[in-house]
């Protein structure tokens, strides 16, 4: 954090943006996020947007943790780390990004209705103009399916976040256990292993 | 006590619970449906859904009566349905506790306006309390009991998007639940004719001015003094960003948004060098504030904006403090706007429509995202019921030449405000197409039972509703019964509407398809037999494109639950199952 981060922030409030398309599984991931910073012992805000954006547009989720948190939006240049669960949403997101924020990517695109219908067009290079922005592109859908949980992009995406986030590993399995259905923890905590292992080796060899 | 981390609208629940609330009743709606969902899961309590707020408040007014702790909820719209009750209860008071949860929509996240309950509590004259945070949120509810009984009248708790859909750490506490109070009848207090009506109003005079000493001392409106240079008004989610935003300014936590403290508010801007306020949606506080004759400034560097939702950056701005420079992309990002669910029943009925060039008077619910392109189907939408009415309205004023009159509403929407409207058709008759687009839920909000499919808040046996039955009891001899996930079944339907002259009725029913589970195969298109002349993507499936290289159609197969609607219009019958064989 630099110092004119910390004269704005006085209490080290660290803002995450979650953001993907309705349906892929944010607000778990949210919720996870939130468990562990509450189990680390810190004040804990998420806020969510419910009712017509969920119908496959886009949504985000913001988790904001510290020792006392106030508002629980954030705004353009803000959030610490910006997790996307698609390409698309982490270019629509990018705004928010604070200037010594870190981006973490799913590597997957979903094309909206008004690309589906001809009416607007995907972006160029995402992929490219993304690792160009310093992201950490991970492909946690099919590090999820590969792990025969094909629904655990969002874990795995958690897994990733962990590496920057400064909870321990046990926490986090622990959250995760009280979390999710009870047949699912093993291979859930598996897949955030996995996400965590990508990232960390992607920072470390940047 | 345990420590908990809760939504806000969980929160009121959990307050009012512990307060001894024992009947819940209202209406879902977007920001606020959470309240009474969770308030129904919590021990020895009796929770409904009811076809609209006035009903429920209505209800909520006979449980008071009869000497329980009612909550009634809803969001800032389903008050304008409310407001008609509320009004008079505010004269006639309660007997036990009544509080009436309302969720704002700043920023009109998922509502068809942004209005500011603070009026309604100005303007109804009755108690409201504004939290900032889910242990706000508890405390009011618990609060608003007390004031409810001691003032003998409803108070109201208004929340907003950003309180009922953020979850916070809170403590919780034990319940007390309250003896039954009695109940004593009293003409001139409950029956509103002009005699009892004139003495009730005076009494409310006399309660306003009780209740505006009590919201100069109760701890609900807190003065917290720190950099006296910078003082300012703010409540409910604002107070939370003021604090992010302007750490060291003083500030009023207005906890009581009606009636507000004079003396209070005065004293504060005695404190300190320049009073602000910071609200969104509406300037309800500095109308109020400068009306005291206190000099509210202006911020120094811009204005506050007048609508939408107010962020800490944003209040950051109009002080004059750095933000940092966002960063930007020259990529194109498309838009990603909400739409219907593939398998959805309402598809193929708004295509149709679209084919029929009719014009169709929308109504409120996921259907109202037919308006949307492709399917650009709804010509409107203004309130619950609005459909049928505008139907009737339209075709009074002669219909729009070669354009049919049509009406779209949902099953849970015809029962909260449809039915009255189809009765004026009925009555004064007019003519017209309506369709109720009955898909077994409340689905928008997030598949809540209604009087309709028959399942209740707390699945206690009930009754499902003859939909058919009732239409031709309200005398309306046309009414067609058809399945909106068969195309040819819907176009027969529509046309026959089209060509007979007077009123008809199509029920429409299919459930939602995020009512079950279940999913067929997903779909493929056969390119050898592919135009590419573009049919099944004008019907807007979040599942079906075209190939950008080859210009046929292509179906995501993560995405596609094989309900075979884009294989009905398929003309070239070039979507096939997975076997290989046309998939009609």
């Amino acid at each position: 954090m630099t110092e004119s981060d910390a004269a704005q922030k006085p209490d080290h409030t660290i803002t995450v943006l979650l953001c993907g398309v309705g349906g892929q599984g944010t607000i778990l991931a949210g919720d996870l996020l939130a468990l562990a910073a509450t189990a680390s012992g810190l004040d804990v805000k998420v806020s969510e947007i419910h009712g017509m954006a969920q119908r496959g547009g886009a949504v985000s989720t913001i988790v904001r943790f510290g020792s006392q948190v106030a508002s629980p939006v954030t705004d353009p240049g803000f959030a610490d780390r910006v997790v996307a669960f698609e390409s698309t949403e982490a270019l629509r997101n990018l705004p928010f990004l604070a200037p010594e924020g870190h981006l973490l990517v799913n590597d997957n695109a979903v094309e909206p209705l008004p690309v589906l219908i001809g009416q607007a067009n995907m972006p160029a290079d995402a992929h490219g103009e993304l690792q160009r922005l310093g992201a950490t592109l991970i492909d946690a859908t099919g590090i999820a399916q590969t792990a025969g949980n094909p629904k655990g992009t969002n874990v795995v995406l958690m897994g990733a976040l962990s590496a920057v986030l400064p909870f321990s590993v046990e926490i986090w399995h622990d959250v995760i256990a009280q979390r999710v259905p009870p047949k699912t923890v093993e291979a859930n905590i598996a897949s955030f292993d996995q996400g965590r292992a990508v990232a960390l080796d992607q920072i470390t060899t940047r | 006590m345990s420590k908990v981390l809760l939504q806000g609208n969980e929160a009121v629940a959990q307050g009012a619970w512990e307060a001894g609330c024992t009947i819940g009743v209202g209406y879902p709606g977007t920001p606020s449906t959470e309240t009474l969902e969770h308030f129904a899961t919590l021990p020895d309590v009796y929770a409904e859904w009811c076809p609209n707020e006035k009903v429920a408040l209505e209800v909520a007014m006979g449980a008071s009566l009869g000497g329980r702790r009612t909550l009634v909820t809803m969001k800032h719209v389903g008050l304008n349905v409310a407001a008609d009750p509320l009004f008079s209860i505010a004269y006639t008071g309660v007997n036990a506790g009544l509080v009436l949860l309302v969720a704002d929509d700043p920023g009109i996240y998922s509502s068809q306006n942004e209005q500011d309950s603070r009026n309604y509590a100005a303007a109804s004259r009755v108690p409201m309390l504004e939290p900032s945070d889910s242990a706000d949120a508890r405390e009011m509810a618990i609060k608003a009991y007390e004031i409810s009984e001691r003032f003998d009248v409803p108070c109201l708790i208004r929340s907003s998007v950003r309180i009922s859909h953020t979850r916070t750490v809170l403590e919780t506490g034990e319940r007390r639940v309250p003896e039954r109070k009695p109940y004593s009848k009293d003409m001139l207090k409950y029956v509103m004719m002009p005699a009892g009506a004139r003495l009730r109003r005076i009494e409310a005079d006399k309660r306003e001015a009780a209740l505006t000493e009590f919201a100069e001392t109760t701890d609900l409106n807190r003065t917290e003094l720190r950099d006296r240079s910078l003082g300012i008004i703010c409540g409910g989610a604002d107070y939370q960003h003021v604090r992010e935003a302007l750490p060291e300014a003083s500030t009023l936590k207005i906890g009581m948004s009606w009636p507000l403290p004079p003396k209070k508010i005065a004293e504060f801007a005695s404190q300190v060098d320049r009073l602000y306020v910071v609200e969104e949606c509406f300037d309800y506080y500095k109308l109020r504030v400068k009306a005291l004759g206190v000099k509210v400034s202006e911020p120094p560097a811009c204005p506050l904006p007048p609508n939408g939702e107010l962020t800490p950056g944003i209040i950051m701005k109009a002080f004059g403090k750095a933000l940092p420079t966002p960063r930007a992309t020259d990529q194109e990002v498309p838009n990603r706007p909400p739409a219907l669910c593939a398998g959805c029943p309402h598809r193929l009925v708004m295509a149709e429509l679209r084919r029929a060039h009719a014009t169709v008077m929308g109504d409120i619910g996921c259907y109202t995202l037919g308006a949307l392109p492709p399917l650009s189907a709804l010509d409107t939408t203004v309130d619950m019921g609005a459909s049928i009415s505008m139907v009737h309205g339209m075709e009074l004023a002669g219909g729009i030449e070669k354009h049919p009159t049509f009406g779209v509403i949902g099953d849970s929407t015809f029962a909260h405000s449809g039915i009255t409207s189809l009765l004026d058709i009925v009555y004064n008759q007019g003519t017209g197409n309506v369709c109720i687009l009955d898909n077994r839920t409340t689905a928008m909000t997030g598949q809540q039972g209604n009087p309709v499919n028959g399942v209740t808040l707390q699945h206690r046996p009930s009754h499902e509703l003859d939909l058919p039955g009732l239409v031709r009891a309200l005398g309306v001899e046309d009414v067609v019964e058809a399945d909106p996930m068969d195309l040819s079944q819907v176009r027969g339907a529509i046309q026959h509407a089209i060509d007979e002259p007077q009123l008809t009725v199509i029920i429409f029913r299919s459930p939602c398809a995020l009512l079950s589970k279940h999913r067929e195969p997903a779909l493929v298109v056969d390119p050898t037999v592919c135009t590419g002349c573009g049919v099944c993507i004008s019907i807007g499936c979040q599942a079906l494109g075209r190939d950008r290289e080859t210009g046929k159609a292509k179906i995501d197969p993560a995405a596609c639950i094989g309900c075979t609607q884009c294989a009905q219009v398929c003309t070239f019958n070039a979507i096939v199952n997975p076997r290989g064989s046309v998939a009609k």
